[in-house]
């Protein structure tokens, strides 16, 4: 099967009220091309995770500032000087998730876990997020029990990619890419390059195709 | 300016003493990164980046960045030989899982009990956590590098945390300008003072309450 398509074809299932998974860490392996194909295409209510709030003009912090964003599952905003008055404004519930435990949650959905045990956030503010999380001891330590994080949409950064859908990234532009990907419905990856199958080393792919739904040249 | 260039320099310079050869180590945004500039002669470390590397190299000069590689501070930095790269699950499941032997992090406050408290003031900052309570629970040992005391001249080293904690009792080592401090099952142990200071005179700039050790030392500089 084919992956390569248009940008257009691509956005289709992309719809107002949606969970969106994007990728990237300060804007390095962000899916600039795709953000604004979502504000292209006037998309609103979305409820967006991705690891920070970028830097504003640039990647998720566009969305952020354009006001479609209802809801932020995030780590880290404090980068972004835009996003106090952003707050400020109102309209957007921000949920501050620990990096790692975002991560996980990620993970978990996309590796069909019911959710995880982890040591972070013990004794924090963390502890009431989200309606309150379930304690639990085990030998003497106690963890939270962190829920799976899905998505309807993932919007990827890859380096290279061919017409399966395979990915390889590049440096620390992988960072929540390969797991995004796992986590949602619909899986689309804007590639640098794109070449045809056979090409990318089988040894060497970071995400399996079958993962992927649509792959858009970058 | 320089005072503080001053105070940062010598907290760094400590710190960087820390350290065996061949510890795994996560240097937080800000001043902690300045430790690796100091790293004494025969020690080698190895430099974890939780945005997903293993091997971070020098801050990159103008004109040598690349736009896929950045520290988790958001600078563009090099990669040494023997580096490696990896996805952010991978990255925390090497965090949380006890492989990072030391993580050097700053601080809005710590108290006398270890705890700390370094993402957010209620109605004025909202930075996030990042990575911060994942390093903090997960590291082998936790070095705070902090000013001894807030702008307005008050201790950041408390008795209670007042701010939103970001971990309970996981700092083990308070490094300042003016002292060294140990968290022990007895308390926070005064251990070094610098050399321009006395142990009235850290008794006096702290609110936390301290032990004082029974072989002060003099911070070597």
């Amino acid at each position: 099967m084919d992956k390569l398509t248009t940008l257009e074809k691509a956005m289709e299932p992309v719809r107002d009220g949606q969970v969106m998974m994007f990728g990237g860490f300060m804007t390095v392996g962000t899916p600039f091309k795709l953000i604004d194909a979502i504000l292209a295409k006037g998309v609103k209510d979305i409820t967006a995770v991705c690891n920070d709030a970028g830097i504003p003009g640039r990647g998720v912090a566009k969305l952020l500032a354009a006001g479609v964003v209802r809801k932020y599952y995030t780590s880290h905003v404090g980068l972004n000087l835009e996003f106090r008055q952003i707050v400020a404004k109102g309209g957007i519930d921000v949920v501050l998730v620990p990096q790692g435990t975002l991560a996980e949650r990620i993970r978990a959905a996309g590796a069909g876990l019911g959710g995880f045990l982890t040591p972070t956030g013990v004794g924090t503010e963390v502890e009431n997020h989200e309606g309150g999380k379930q304690k639990v001891t085990i030998a003497g330590r106690e963890y939270l029990l962190e829920l799976p994080l899905k998505g309807d949409v993932a919007f990827v950064k890859a380096h290279r990619a061919d017409r399966s859908g395979n990915l390889i990234f590049r440096k620390s532009a992988r960072n929540f890419n390969p797991l995004i990907a796992t986590a949602c419905r619909h899986v689309i990856v804007e590639a640098e390059h794109v070449e045809d199958n056979g090409i990318l080393d089988p040894d060497m792919v970071h995400l399996p195709g079958i993962f992927v739904d649509a792959v858009v040249q970058g | 300016m320089d005072r503080q260039k001053d105070k940062r320099e010598r907290i760094v310079k400590r710190i960087a003493r820390e350290f065996k050869d061949g510890d795994v180590v996560n240097l937080g945004i800000g001043m902690p990164t300045l430790v690796a500039n100091f790293i004494p002669k025969g020690v080698e470390i190895v430099l974890q980046s939780e945005n997903g590397f293993i091997g971070i190299g020098p801050v990159c000069g103008h004109g040598e960045e690349d736009p896929d590689l950045i520290n988790a501070g958001n600078q563009f930095v090099k990669m040494l030989p023997g580096g490696c790269f990896f996805d952010s699950a991978t990255s925390f499941g090497i965090i949380r899982g006890g492989h990072i032997d030391v993580t050097v992090l700053g601080t809005l406050e710590v108290d006398q009990d270890g705890n700390i408290a370094n993402y957010i003031v209620p109605g004025k900052m909202v930075a996030g956590m990042g990575g911060a309570m994942d390093l903090v629970v997960g590291a082998k040992k936790v070095i705070i590098a902090t000013e001894h005391c807030d702008k307005s001249g008050k201790s950041k080293i408390l008795k209670k945390c007042r701010l939103p904690l970001t971990a309970v009792s996981q700092a083990d080592l308070i490094v300042t300008e003016m002292a060294v401090l140990e968290r022990t099952d007895r308390g926070l142990v005064l251990k070094e003072v610098a050399p321009d200071c006395t142990v009235e005179d850290v008794i006096q700039n702290t609110e936390a309450e301290l032990i004082v050790a029974d072989d002060v030392k003099t911070i070597a500089v």
